[in-house]
Order: C-alpha cells, then structure tokens, then sequence
C-alpha cells in the first residue's frame, strides 16, 4: 500500500443529501477517503450506494451538502467558473453510458479538439492539432481519417468508450474518474477497455479512481479497494486485504457473487430476492 | 440538419399543414396584384351587398353592340324572378279568399297562378278585413305583372335635355336586347360581397390574413424569445435565478393572461394600438407556459452526462447552455413557436371582438372583421358573408399549425413514431 505517496484526493465527513423534508434521501453519508497519487482505488458498490454520487462530487459537478473534500493537502475551491475549469484540468471521468455521453449535434473531431483547446493547444497549427488526434486514436487503436467528420453515434458502443479513453490521453489529467467504463459495453470489448485503461495509466502515472459493482474487477485492476454501502465505506484496505480476508458481511456477498465459470452453480446458495 | 428537414417533410400531417399555410401565404401575394384596391376602401352604398357578380346597368344598356336572343323561356324567367314568394303567398291569399281551394294553388307553377290571377282579381275590391294599405299592395303587384307582360317592344331610354329640361329619348332596349358581359365596361365580381360599410370583404379578408398572421408571428416570436430565454436560464442555473424567475413566471400563471392582455390593450387606448403594439403587448402575456416547459426540459437535460462532459472540458456557462442544451430543445421550441404564433392570432381575435384591438383606421385583421361583423348584427341579418369566410379563415390557420405540429412531434417525439 502506498502510504508513503503525496495524498492527492481526500475527503473528511463528505455527504449529499437529495430532496428535503419526507423525501430525504441520504446518497452519501459522511464518507472520508483518502486518495494517493499514482494509486488505482477501486470504489465497490451495489446499484443506488451511492458511487456515482461520489464521483460527481469529487469532479466537483455537484456540490456536496457537508464535508471537505482536498485537493493536493489544500481545500477545494471551485465556487467560480474559472476555479473549476482549473479544477477540471486536474482531474477528468469516463462515464458508465457512452451512447448518452456526447453531443450528439457535434462531430468527433469536435470532442478532441475541445482536449486540445483545454490543454493551451488552441492556436497550434492545424496540422500539428490533426496529429495530436491522430495521435491519441491511435493509442486506442482508432483511426482518426475514418472518424473525422463523423457523428458519435455512428460508432459502437466500444469505439466511443475507446474515444473517450483518447479524450483522456489528450487531456493527462492528475485523476481520472472511471465510473463504471466497462459496464454498458459488450464482454468482449471490456477487456480491450480495461486494456487501454491501465496502458494510460502506467504511461501518465495518474491517479485512478475505479467505480464499479464488479469486486472481481476491482481485484483484478486496483491497489486500494474501498466498499461502499448504502453511503457509507463500509471497509478499505488494499485489494489483497480487503479480498482475501474480507471482515463485512456486505464485503462477502459482493465476493460471492461474483460468478465462477469454472464452478457449478450452487443453486442453495442463490437468493432469489 | 438536412435529415431532420427530410424526416419532417416524410410526415403526412406536417406536409398537409406546411401546404394549407404556404397556400394561405401563396394567396396573400398573389391576390393584390390582381385586385390592387386598398382593403378598407368604400365601395358600396348601403350594407351588405350579397356576393356575386356586379354589371353596371348603365353601361349594360349602353354596350357598344346589343345581340337579339329570342329565348323561349325570357319572359317566363323575368316574371318569375320579378315575383317574390312574398307576392306569391299574398296572392294566394287574395284567391283562397276570393273562395278558391287552397289545394287548387300551385305557388311554383308561375303560369298557373297568374292565370287564376288573372280570372280572379279585381283591382277595387275590398276583401273584408283588408287593411288600405294592404289593397294597395295587391294594385301595385297586379300593375307591375301588367308592365312586364304589355312591355312586348321593350322600354325607351330618356335623358333629360340639359336646356329645356324634357325628357328625349335617346334609344330602346327590347326585351330580346342582350349584352355580353364581356363588352360591359364595368363588371365587378364581389365573391365575398361586402361588408357593413360596403368594402369589398374579399379584399379586406386578404390583407386582414397578412395583418394577423404578422401580429401572431411577431407575438409569437417575443413569447418565445422570453420563454425560452428565461426558462433556459431558470432550469439550468437553478438556484435563486429559478427562485426569481418562477416567482415572476408563478405571478403571471396565476393572473389570467387574457384579463391582463384586456387591462393593458384599455389602458394603452384605442389611438395608440398598432397592430404591431397589439402584437407586443400579445407577446409579452403570454411567455409563461413556454418559460415553465423549457425549464422542465432543461431540469432533466442538465445533469445528462454531455453536459457534464461539456463542463469537464471547460466550456463556459453560456456555451453549454447554447451548444449543448439548445439543440436538444429546439424541435420542441420550434413546436411552441408554432403554437404560440397560432394561439396569437386567436389572442388577437377575441381581444379585437371585444373592440380592444387595433385601431380600425389603418388595417383590418381578422378580430376586426368579426368585430364589426358583429357590431352591425351581419349574423342576425344572415348575412354570413361578411363573418362566415372570416372564422373559416381563422380555423383553416389555427388547423394548419396545429396539424404541423403533430406532425412534428411524430418526428421528434419518438414515443409516438409509428
């Protein structure tokens, strides 16, 4: 575990509450965290835990109703625009459904340029801005001359997650925030994600933020593995620990269900809820 | 872009709409070339002038050549249409008193009747009961069915001779005198008649469909302008904005906006309303349901995840609000455009009904139409010329906009695609 490392994301008593009043729901209850540079945290989760949540408030797109959330040691400030769009230098996502993720009135080549622009790029050349996406397409096996001028919903479902991993590559964030990457596309293409993922990482050093409900995934891709339930981390540790010698109950059942092809199904143990 | 445009014009209902309003919009065009008289100019004496087709009596008779016709059934017709049902009915009365069956009285065979007519009348007789006036009547019938049966060679035409003051005769029309209506120099046809000051209402009806269709565009366009704009703003920056702005837009939902639009048009008075004023004050009551849709549409657009990815590569506030919530509104802010544009010209209408529209000096819209339609009783009198072709008019507009509409949201709303 690399505690020795600068602390490059924490959290102490951050909470999001939605509605008031009846409807009061508790998404994320006074969780604290704290993030090291170059790690891969993998947060594991059922559906409605409250991951995303989280995640959009670390990238700092919803505010969070109590808690501090650091950045590098110092407390956050995005309270005006140009904060936040330096914020957002720092840190970037991969969201869950790629299909909703673009605009679908803008051209690809539109999406990267804006990574270019962002990245002081604006006024380069163009030809040294068409190689810089030519560049980043390729790192994920895409090819810029068949995707210019092209809608994003033109592509696969894969090829737009692969197009959002090249926005990243373009962008070299501190963090990224991969926020169920893999779980809206196929089995195939999910290892080919994954695959890119980790290459960009282990090229920029970033720091990885993994949200997912798969905790075989999060086994197989990170070094710390927080469990988040209804909320709240439940437990934290490295994967190692936290797998191999899980102390919740919640932590076991997120470990048994994860389905062993090689095993046959042991019917007494499904729960059919 | 120029997909949208193909899937819009492969419905059938938007097509049908888009044609029956450019067909409108075609007409509007067209027709002052062809009739270039001002729409409120006067050129009937007296009220109401039933449609059809207008000869000048004078250059009739005056026509350069006159062709003899000898029809059989002239004289017949000329009778037949010199005697009203009203004279029909009182002769019958006069032979039933005289002690004639009714049953024996055929009021449509006019040969029949004037024979028993005839046979029977005595012009000094007075039938008991029968008001003096009443036997003068049957006299003047009797001697009007007298003329035009002895007026066998026809009626001289006299002009007064300036310097003596006699009557000369300068020429005679013989009933078997034809003129072709082509060589007549003066025939105006007045499809539509005209109305209580004796305008032709065709004309007027024209010019009032441009003037409306302006005023519920112009509306139309500023209750957009404002809704949209301040449901943009409301839904997507949240916050005490949408507190201010709900606020206001809750203020006005809760004030009829036709009981203001009624306020205001008063107290601008009658001198000051244009059409174009009319159209303002329109527009500017009747933003709020369009500000409280955007606002909703915008609520569920903003936390989708392009924005987030719009914000994450750092575009600024009115970038994400032009380029990525713009677009995915715009078909239904077209729609709302439309029906804004259609329910200002209704506005309009029932304001100027009301005789709040605009002045009635300069150009005539369609509630103005309606307003003196009304005013000088043209549906009492059946005179349904004069208001008939004017709610025709406003249902045909209203129809084709709402037709293109559904036919829109066949396209854009994908719940209802078949």
């Amino acid at each position: 575990m690399a505690t020795d490392k600068k602390l490059c994301l924490s959290g102490r008593g951050v909470t999001k509450v939605f509605g008031i009043g009846r409807q009061k729901l508790t998404a994320v209850d006074h969780v604290d965290f704290d993030f090291h540079e170059g790690e891969i945290i993998s947060i594991v989760g059922e559906s409605g835990s409250g991951k995303t949540t989280l995640a959009k408030m670390l990238l700092g797109l919803i505010s969070s109703s109590e808690g501090e959330i650091y950045f590098q040691g110092q407390k956050r400030d995005i309270r005006s625009g140009r904060k936040r769009q330096e914020y957002w230098k720092n840190i970037q996502a991969i969201f869950q459904d790629p299909f909703s993720a673009y605009n679908t009135f803008h051209k690809i080549d539109t999406v990267l340029l804006d990574c270019i622009r962002m990245r002081g790029g604006k006024h380069l050349p163009q030809a040294r801005k068409v190689e810089l996406m030519e560049e980043a397409c390729g790192f994920v096996n895409l090819k810029y001359a068949e995707l210019t001028h092209k809608y994003p919903f033109e592509l696969s479902g894969g090829q737009m997650q692969r197009l959002m991993i090249a926005r990243i590559f373009l962008l070299k964030p501190k963090i990224l925030v991969a926020d169920e990457p893999t779980s809206m596309i196929d089995a195939c293409s999910r290892a080919t994600i994954l695959d890119y993922l980790m290459k960009l990482r282990d090229e920029t050093g970033m720091t990885l933020i993994f949200i997912t409900h798969d905790i075989g995934l999060a086994y197989y891709v990170s070094d710390t593995v927080y469990i988040m339930e209804r909320g709240r981390f439940v437990e934290h540790g490295s994967a190692d620990s936290v797998i191999l010698r899980p102390r919740e109950p919640y932590t076991r059942r997120l470990i048994s269900d994860v389905p062993k092809i090689h095993e046959p199904w042991d019917l007494s143990t499904v729960v059919f809820a | 872009m120029g997909h949208t445009i193909r899937q819009i014009f492969r419905s059938g209902k938007f097509v049908v709409g888009f044609t029956i309003l450019m067909s409108v919009l075609l007409v509007l065009v067209v027709y002052p070339w062809w009739v270039p008289d001002p729409p409120l100019q006067i050129l009937g004496q007296g009220t109401f002038f039933p449609p059809g087709i207008y000869v000048s009596a004078y250059d009739a008779s005056n026509a350069p050549v006159l062709y003899t016709l000898n029809l059989r059934d002239a004289a017949d017709k000329r009778i037949e249409s010199r005697l009203s049902q009203e004279d029909r009915l009182a002769m019958q009365e006069w032979l039933v008193a005289d002690g004639l069956p009714e049953s024996a009285i055929d009021l449509a065979d006019t040969d029949a009747l004037l024979a028993l007519w005839e046979e029977h009348y005595e012009p000094d007789r007075r039938l008991p009961g029968m008001t003096f006036a009443r036997m003068r009547y049957y006299q003047r019938v009797d001697a009007g069915l007298d003329s035009l049966r002895s007026a066998g060679g026809g009626e001289i035409l006299a002009a007064r001779n300036p310097e003596t003051g006699e009557l000369e005769e300068t020429g005679m029309v013989k009933l078997t005198d034809y003129a072709n209506i082509s060589q007549v120099a003066n025939v105006r046809i007045l499809p539509l008649g005209t109305d209580n000051f004796g305008r032709d209402v065709l004309t007027q009806l024209v010019a009032a469909t441009g003037v409306s269709l302006l005023i519920g565009f112009v509306a139309g366009l500023i209750a957009t302008a404002i809704g949209l704009t301040l449901g943009l703003l409301a839904g997507y920056i949240g916050g005490w904005v949408d507190d201010i702005i709900m606020f206001f837009t809750n203020l006005f939902t809760v004030i009829p906006t036709f009981v203001l639009l009624i306020l205001i048009s008063f107290s601008i008075g009658q001198d000051q309303r244009g059409a174009i004023t009319i159209a303002v004050v329109i527009g500017f009551t009747s933003w709020v349901w369009t500000t409280r849709s955007v606002r909703s549409q915008v609520f569920s657009l903003r936390n989708r995840d392009h924005v987030n990815l719009s914000k994450l590569s750092g575009h600024s506030l009115p970038r994400i609000i032009v380029a990525d919530i713009l677009p995915y509104i715009a078909s239904y802010v077209v729609m709302a455009l439309i029906l804004q544009i259609s329910s200002g010209i209704l506005a309009e209408a029932g304001l100027s009904i009301l005789g709040l529209g605009p002045r009635t000096t300069e150009v005539p819209t369609l509630g103005l139409m309606m307003n003196w339609a009304m005013i000088y009783q043209a549906h009492v009198l059946g005179n349904w010329w004069a208001y008939l072709p004017v709610l025709l008019t406003i249902a045909l507009i209203s129809f084709s906009m709402n037709l293109m509409n559904t036919g829109l949201d066949q396209v854009f709303n994908p719940a209802l695609r078949d």
